[in-house]
């Protein structure tokens, strides 16, 4: 145990444990800290403390002081007299002070969860065997483990609505509401959109939006994801799969530089839901709807499944052989890099541009910034373009520059990753003057004039990391397989760089990768991909720090006081 | 006319004849002029002399208006406020809208005395929805006060200003709740805010410093003042200082309100004398002493022992004193000091059930303890009148309660609760009989109609 009682933490006890905890948490987490779980609906570590549920009610006692002195009362041992509140009281709602008693485990608390509990049960419908949240509801956790185990109501429930849909993709069964708030603090406090709020009163009160409103935020699917119960749902999901079925396996999310971390959740190589994973250096516990969608391109029509030579199927490794075939004679090479890639994918583009003397372009994908968890870099990785020395500068906004250099008999034959260059100011005519090699997870109007078309994984079926706008190196994991037969990107690109260097083609995995990436002096020394915690590794950005990047604002970055927290040799220039 | 028992203070005018509560009819009485002389004082001392006057708080936690003042950090920067709390909707309470539509310029003068010892600059009245004849009296009274520079800008040319509003609730007792009152007087559903940390002295209204104090309560400072402090004090008891209004309801020949210096008189004089005694041939069952969330007080309870300043005493219900603290040593409370009379007719199960329907109806929704524990015990009680009544109720009624007590966010609990308790802690055997009475009338009802078809 700590003997540490600096003016950072106080001393608490928890069932006669001593406890050296921070200062300004409350006793729930200080109970956390310690591995000790105390039941809870309403509080939730992101939102404010309302302690409507009275799920978490302990006895408190604090060290009792001489109203006159101020000194404390001891007992006859010596030990600080404690005065224990006539009544329970809310762990939730209790900040952490030196000395301060909680029993989490007497009659009298097993009584208050007990009341709870019944409370509870008494007007909720019991329909588990049809309610998406069964095996990972809270009312189901809490009733097995803190309840009765049986009921004394025998009065009718109140019927409810059971099927209100409160916008686009969240459906609500106001009969298994428990009214914890956590929704309606959710839209309040983080998206900072007020628009759940309850109606009607007492044990009759329902929640509902606004009038002439509706659940419409880019961030509603987060009220069901923090719903202890079913009450609410996703339209996506509902009723699709059962939860125990479902593996998460934990992946970054690829919409924005923000790199929210997820789990994305599958069974049997079909993926059902994302949601988010919890990191409070970057997204918290939350993240957009729009990213929850990403999955779908798996699954999409437009997939490419065949890898094609001048229009002829091929298998994966002949078409890597044609475009070493392609890339070695010549003298023109240019490669199309993509700020989608992972960071191991870059660093092999970048030795495959370093033989061929490629010239270099890449795309940006800008946009609006929504201030939270999208941000104007739509894209996960182009700090990893730049730290790999792939990129030297933030991509362009389009491919002109390549189109006139096509143009000027410049470029001869093009290495293109996942870029569409008729979406990016090429012309039919320009892409059918080169050799165009397109590797890519989807099908685009430009692939009829493609050379060789290599079919690539989507990040749902491929591993290896992402570096995020705060310079965060983050890693993602295969989640399903990809189409059968194919490879994955790490591995074409790895492959076709050991066949421009007349080296043996091996199975190539991220590791395989870091092993090389952190053996050079830079921001990846030391690095592994296996041993990368979850929650990710503050790179140190160097020199790149400086590019004009698009991002001002989100969740856990802002722009400005972020260069001014680098080290002063960095941002020096 | 007032009983010979009762000594007026606060409704010494109301029942005057002739007397219509008007500023002329006011002021002709020597109104305003203790916050004449208020104003040219420190506020301090005003305060001492409510501190002094040890008032009570008439809205039924009867916590002394001084030490709750005193709460108020005199190092704060942010604003005061004051909120009169005219919610009034404790069931059998009468008192406060007696002294609105009778006297409001008592109020008003009592919360501008009020509002210049706590430094308030703006002030509020919060009266109860369905009270839509005394907001307006007393809006037009606020606009009389404040032509006559007793409300508004510098007052009476002190350069002390505070103005004075009138907010209508929209109808709901929570509202009574002094958290739940700030938060619907912001414009929001009225859920009680947890204590800690919104005691309203320290974050009430717009998280600044807020006093609220129930109607008679500030009328009761503008007597404190005008006497002094210790002065005031001498009237009543040492635990009831003053004079307290009782609105007295129920199985008695002369309901009414009845202002009674503190601890003078007793709970029998109270029903025998001021009320009339009972109809004809009635007797005493019981009494619910302040308000319909306290403890029911039954005819045969007695207390014998020791009161807390050592007095040995031998009472029984009649002889409880009309003060604040007697009724605690029958296990209750005088709360807001509204009485309601049972005689042996009334049905105990019909009456729990009647105070269940209105907990439950008026519980906010917020914390669960309250909020389902009130609907069910409604739930079962009305199942019980309806001719469905379990011997085992009366127990499972109790049991309900005291999973409701002491785990809510407001004293809504304790009013959802304390009703239940008491009535069964006093009438268990009869919950009992009469769930056995009506099995064996389904009993006999059975046996008819097969004896028909047979
Ligand atoms: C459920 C509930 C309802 C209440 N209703 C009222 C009310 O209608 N009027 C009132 O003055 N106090 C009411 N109170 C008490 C107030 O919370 C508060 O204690 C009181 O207004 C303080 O004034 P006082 O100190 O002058 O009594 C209520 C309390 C609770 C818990
Ligand atoms: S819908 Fe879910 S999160 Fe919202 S109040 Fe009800 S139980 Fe809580
Ligand atoms: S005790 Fe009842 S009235 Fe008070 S906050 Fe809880 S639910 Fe609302
Ligand atoms: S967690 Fe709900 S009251 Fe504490």
């Amino acid at each position: 145990m700590a003997e540490t009682n600096g003016s950072d933490t106080v001393t608490v006890y928890i069932d006669d444990e001593p406890v050296v905890v921070p200062k300004g948490i409350t006793m729930i987490e200080a109970a956390e800290h310690v591995g000790k779980e105390i039941p809870h609906y309403c509080y939730h570590q992101k939102l404010s403390v309302v302690g409507n549920c009275r799920m978490c009610l302990v006895e408190l006692g604090w060290p009792m002081k001489d109203r006159a002195t101020g000194e404390p009362i001891l007992e006859e041992d010596g030990s600080p007299k404690i005065g224990w509140g006539g009544k329970p009281g809310i762990a939730c709602n209790q900040p952490v002070a030196e000395g301060i008693r909680m029993r989490t485990d007497s009659d009298l608390v097993r009584d208050c969860r007990h009341g709870v509990m019944e409370f509870l049960l008494v007007n909720h419908p019991l329909d588990c065997p049809i309610c998406d949240q069964a095996g990972e509801c809270k009312l189901q956790e809490y009733a097995t483990e803190y309840g009765r185990g049986y009921s004394r109501f025998i009065e009718e429930k109140n019927p409810k609505p059971k099927r209100t849909v409160l916008g686009p993709r969240v459906i609500l069964d106001d009969e298994r509401c428990i009214l914890c708030s956590r929704c309606v603090r959710f839209m309040q406090e983080i998206p900072g959109d007020d628009v759940l709020g309850f109606i009607d009163h007492g044990s009759y009160s329902t929640l509902t939006c606004y009038p002439g409103r509706e659940l419409d935020s880019n961030y509603s699917l987060n009220t069901v994801d923090i719903c202890p119960v079913g009450a609410l749902t996703s339209r996506d999901f509902r009723f699709q799969m059962r939860v125990w079925f479902l593996k998460p396996v934990d992946s970054i999310c690829t919409e924005s530089s923000v790199g929210a971390n997820t789990q994305v959740w599958a069974r049997e190589g079909k993926i059902y839901r994302i949601t988010p994973r919890q990191n409070d250096a970057v997204n918290d516990t939350w993240m957009t709807d729009s990213g929850r969608d990403l999955y779908k391109q798996v699954e999409a029509e437009d997939r490419l499944t065949t890898p094609f030579v001048r229009g002829i199927e091929a298998t994966p490794v002949q078409a890597l052989r044609e475009t070493e075939r392609l890339l070695r004679p010549s003298e023109r090479v240019a490669v199309v890099a993509s700020t989608h890639s992972s960071v191991e994918e870059q660093y092999f583009l970048r030795r495959i541009a370093d033989r061929t003397g490629a010239q270099r372009y890449a795309v940006r994908h800008w946009g609006e910034e929504d201030g939270l968890l999208l941000s104007a870099d739509r894209t996960p990785n182009t700090r990893g373009a730049l730290l790999t020395g792939l990129l030297d500068e933030l991509p362009k906004p389009d491919l002109r520059e390549l189109g006139a250099a096509i143009d000027r008999g410049e470029i001869d034959t093009v290495l293109c990753i996942h870029e569409d260059p008729l979406a990016c100011g090429l012309t039919v005519e320009q892409v059918r003057k080169v050799a165009w090699v397109r590797m890519a997870t989807h099908a685009s109007p430009a692939d009829e004039h493609a050379f060789i078309a290599l079919p690539s994984l989507t990040v749902f079926e491929r591993s290896g990391t992402f570096i995020n706008q705060q310079f965060r190196l983050q890693k993602f994991r295969a989640v399903v397989p990809g189409p059968a037969g194919l490879l994955t990107d790490l591995q074409q690109l790895a492959s076709l760089n050991s066949l421009l260097e007349d080296g043996p083609v091996a199975s190539v995995q991220p590791d395989h990768a870091w092993k090389e990436l952190s053996a050079e002096p830079g921001p990846f020394a030391g690095l592994r991909f296996r041993t990368l915690p979850s929650e990710g590794v503050a790179l140190d950005p160097g020199e790149h720090a400086r590019h004009p990047f698009p991002e001002r604002q989100s969740l856990k970055y802002e722009a400005d006081s972020f260069l001014a927290s680098l080290p002063a040799a960095t941002t020096a220039s | 006319m007032p009983h010979p028992k009762e000594r007026r203070l606060l409704l010494s005018h109301a029942d005057e004849p002739g007397y219509t509560g008007s500023y002329e009819d006011y002021t002709a009485r020597g109104g305003y002029k203790t916050l004449e002389a208020a104003i040219r004082r420190e506020p301090a001392e005003i305060k001492k002399e409510v501190l002094d006057a040890n008032i009570r708080g008439r809205g039924g936690a009867l916590f002394p208006a001084g030490r709750k003042w005193g709460f108020l950090d005199p190092n704060s920067d942010k604003p005061v406020y004051l909120i009169c709390n005219a919610d009034e909707s404790e069931p059998g309470t009468f008192k406060d809208r007696q002294l609105i539509h009778k006297d409001p310029h008592q109020l008003i003068e009592g919360m501008m005395i009020s509002a210049y010892a706590t430094g308030t600059k703006l002030a509020f009245i919060y009266i109860r929805g369905e009270m839509f004849g005394g907001a307006r009296i007393l809006e037009e009274a606020i606009e009389k006060a404040r032509a006559n520079n007793l409300v508004g800008e510098n007052i009476l040319g002190s350069g002390y200003s505070c103005d004075l509003i009138v907010h209508r609730g929209a109808g709901s007792y929570i509202c009574g709740e002094e958290t739940g009152l700030i938060e619907s007087l912001e414009g929001k559903r009225p859920y009680p805010r947890l204590k800690p940390p919104f005691f309203p002295a320290a974050k009430g209204l717009y998280m600044c410093p807020t006093i609220v104090n129930n109607v008679e309560t500030l009328c009761q400072v503008k007597h404190a003042v005008e006497l002094g402090g210790k002065e005031y004090a001498k009237i009543g008891v040492p635990n009831c200082t003053g004079t307290r209004i009782w609105s007295l309801s129920g199985h008695v020949n002369n309901p009414g309100y009845f202002e009674v210096e503190g601890g003078a008189y007793t709970f029998g004089d109270l029903i025998y004398d001021m009320g009339g005694g009972l109809r004809e041939g009635r007797s005493l069952l019981g009494f619910i002493p302040g308000g319909s969330s306290t403890k029911v007080i039954k005819y045969d309870q007695r207390y014998r022992g020791k009161l807390q300043d050592g007095t040995e005493v031998d009472w029984g219900v009649e002889d409880i004193p009309l003060d604040c603290d007697g009724c605690n040593y029958f296990g209750s409370s005088s709360g807001s000091a509204a009485v309601m009379v049972m005689d042996d007719t009334t049905d105990v199960v019909m009456a729990l059930a009647n105070l269940n329907a209105f907990y439950a109806h008026e519980s906010c929704g917020q914390c669960t303890p309250c909020r389902e524990g009130s609907l069910w015990l409604k739930k079962i009680t009305h199942r019980m009148i309806a001719g469905e009544a379990r011997e085992e109720d009366a127990d499972l009624l109790k049991s309900i309660a005291d999973q409701v007590e002491g785990r809510t966010i407001c004293a809504h609990g304790e009013a959802v609760a304390w009703p239940v308790q008491g009535f069964i802690l006093r009438f268990r055997d009869e919950f009992i009989d009469y769930a056995r009475r009506q099995a064996r009338e389904r009993a006999a009802r059975e046996q008819e109609t097969t004896a028909a078809v047979a």
